[in-house]
């Protein structure tokens, strides 16, 4: 059926897209616009668009120090980047990699308990992140995994792997066991049925599931603010040494959001297309 | 060429059970079709064989090992599924190579055995497309091919016509001897539909409710079926099916329609005074000039003219409906009054309450029940 737009549909629809991307872009928009300014431009009365840009902000932040009113501050937020990255790539290259083969195991074995199993790891998405925190950090510190990236990594897991095994084991059972069956008649082994029939099929569903998760885990705050120290912890706890006594540097801190958000904001981009497919994918029954 | 055996298959789902204790042997090369209404559990005891499927109880044997520790890699068996379950991602090249990639196949033998499967399916054209790419006809066909690369000893075809349209249909039906005959492997060919199996099959096995109801030739099913539905099942038009009560007097056992006696053979005397259903294929019945000895007189209701056959339906004298079939181009009355006659060596005779056949036949196993 084709459908053919008025000119008043159009310029509707234009108008009302333009109002959604305002108010979804805006917030970042004016971040950006704060980090091109001085505290003293942003807190102006009343507020202004007009302004003299400035890079000091990342200057400062790049550089590591951070030039107050009052005195000159050492911040070491490329080090947080850096934690930031490190923690969201082994934490989702972890979960994929005992997530993936969880979620077929579910997906196509049917054992006792299984739901249960699978049920139980979707629950520690429903508690409060605190309830488990503060026992496991004195377990962490009898363990000597309290300030450790191993330590960070294995909690990461409470974000990423309920996320992979869940989305993921629903592409799994998207695919018809009849295909694999094929597979193995012909006379190839399980794993090699795993490989090249069911991973590549499940491929869009994998990659949207990893990036949602690294995401996810890019986004964390709690974690880190409780379990790790200065030199471990990642961008959204970093960005905390903003708040100085001195008064809150709010145009480091929108430079600093800028930063952080530069990374996770162009890999959600580029893989806006496999997101989009994958997410979609396994709900239109071919 | 491979033997295969089932000794007591029987599979379970919750308390349902798919199949029940199903025991046959397919000799070497011989193509046996197992026919049966769908539920009947005819996919899941191909895919016991094809070791997708877990025995409950029972029994498989490929030339006469236990195939119960043997994975599905490892029993050598060909499978064409009836979704046909091409690989989305691979080309229908790369589908086809599948099972001639295992082990160290050099890249020209798999070329060479690829394209020659391909030939002789007529899709040496489409073989650089995707699945999506491919009208039914060819998924159909590049399905076969995958399952007939490797020259498999056992060949197990899970009801390949059954989503493709009627002119493919017809002929692959055509086709489908000849290349099974060409490949010389043991076959067991899953239908739905009678005449596939008639064409096809060296013998059928009748499925229902996952228990093997007759097992036999094709004619030896056509001309004795084991049951009422058996009976129902095969041909076309229908059997014509008359509810009458066996009786006896000094000349035998007989039964009466429209007047007119038929008489049995003694083997059928289990019908005396007992509600029976006679059954009367519509190519066994002619029509007879008025006058002649035993002609049952009937009125023309419809004819139907078919390419090969005229079906009529009539009514006899006690309104019953009867359907008969005749060679295109014979003479016979098309409208009002005629006379039939009925070959009385082609009688069959079930119990209408079991549902199950009276008197000896070509096949021992249709013996049980009849002792009664």
């Amino acid at each position: 059926m084709q459908h053919h737009q008025s000119k008043l549909e159009t310029v509707l629809r234009a108008l009302a897209l333009t109002l959604v991307v305002l108010f979804f872009m805006f917030p970042i928009f004016w971040i950006l616009l704060m980090s091109l300014q001085t505290n003293e431009t942003i807190l102006r009365v009343p507020p202004s668009v007009v302004f003299e840009p400035t890079l000091a902000n990342y200057k400062g932040i790049i550089t590591g120090r951070l030039e107050t009113s009052a005195a000159s501050l050492e911040i070491n937020f490329l080090g947080n980047l850096w934690n930031s990255i490190f923690l969201s790539v082994t934490s989702v290259t972890l979960a994929l990699v005992l997530g993936v083969p969880a979620a077929y195991a579910f997906a196509r074995l049917k054992f006792k308990g299984s739901e249960d199993i699978a049920f139980t790891l979707l629950s520690f998405r429903f508690a409060p992140p605190l309830l488990v925190l503060l026992p496991l950090t004195l377990y962490f510190q009898q363990m000597g995994l309290a300030d450790t990236y191993i330590g960070l990594i294995w909690v990461y897991q409470l974000i990423c792997l309920p996320l992979i095994l869940w989305i993921v084991r629903g592409y799994f059972e998207d695919i018809s066991p009849d295909i694999e069956n094929a597979y193995r008649i012909a006379g190839h082994s399980w794993f090699a049925t795993f490989r090249k029939i069911a991973l590549p099929l499940a491929g869009p569903g994998i990659a949207a599931a990893g990036l949602l998760a690294f995401i996810f885990a890019w986004n964390n705050f709690i974690f880190a603010l409780v379990l790790a120290s200065a030199d471990k912890q990642p961008v959204t706890v970093g960005a905390l040494a903003f708040i100085t006594a001195s008064g809150i540097q709010y145009g480091q801190i929108a430079a600093a959001v800028i930063m952080s958000i530069t990374p996770t904001l162009a890999l959600a981009l580029y893989a806006q297309k496999y997101l989009v497919e994958g997410l979609s994918l396994g709900a239109v029954k071919g | 060429m491979s033997t295969l055996e089932l000794r007591g298959a029987t599979k379970r789902y919750k308390k349902d059970t798919v199949v029940d204790n199903v025991s046959f042997q397919v000799a070497h090369g011989e193509t046996l079709v197992l026919f049966g209404p769908s539920g009947a559990g005819k996919t899941v005891l191909l895919r016991m064989v094809a070791g997708v499927v877990e025995l409950d109880e029972g029994a498989v044997f490929i030339d006469g090992h236990d195939m119960h520790d043997t994975e599905a890699e490892d029993r050598g068996v060909g499978m064409a599924f009836q979704n046909f379950a091409l690989f989305p991602h691979m080309s229908a090249f790369d589908n086809i190579a599948s099972p001639l990639t295992v082990g160290a196949n050099s890249k020209q033998v798999i070329k060479a055995g690829v394209e020659k499967v391909a030939s002789l399916l007529k899709i040496d054209h489409v073989l650089s497309h995707a699945p999506r790419e491919l009208s039914n006809g060819q998924k159909q066909r590049t399905a076969l091919a995958r399952a007939l690369a490797a020259s498999p000893p056992l060949l197990l075809l899970d009801d390949p016509l059954r989503n493709v349209d009627a002119k493919l249909r017809f002929e692959m039906r055509l086709e489908l001897p000849q290349l099974l005959e060409k490949q010389g492997a043991t076959v067991i060919y899953v239908t739905q539909d009678y005449k596939e199996a008639m064409a096809l099959g060296d013998r059928i096995a009748v499925l229902d409710e996952g228990r093997i109801q007759q097992i036999g030739t094709p004619e030896a099913i056509y001309l004795t079926p084991h049951t009422i539905d058996i009976a129902r099942l095969f041909g076309d038009p229908v059997i014509n099916l008359f509810d009458v009560v066996g009786q006896r007097d000094e000349q035998g056992t007989y039964v009466e329609l429209s007047g007119q006696r038929l008489a049995l053979n003694e083997d059928k005397a289990a019908c005396i005074d007992t509600d029976s259903v006679l059954g009367v294929r519509p190519e066994s019945i002619l029509f007879v000039p008025e006058g002649t000895v035993n002609a049952i007189p009937i009125s023309i209701e419809a004819e139907t003219p078919l390419n090969e056959k005229v079906v009529t339906l009539a009514l006899t004298e006690g309104s019953r409906e009867i359907l008969i079939s005749r060679p295109a181009g014979t003479d016979a009355p098309s409208s009002g009054q005629a006379y039939v006659s009925i070959d009385q060596s082609a009688l069959m005779l079930f119990n209408k309450n079991t549902g199950v056949a009276i008197g000896e036949s070509h096949d021992a196993k249709n013996s049980d029940g009849v002792a009664a």
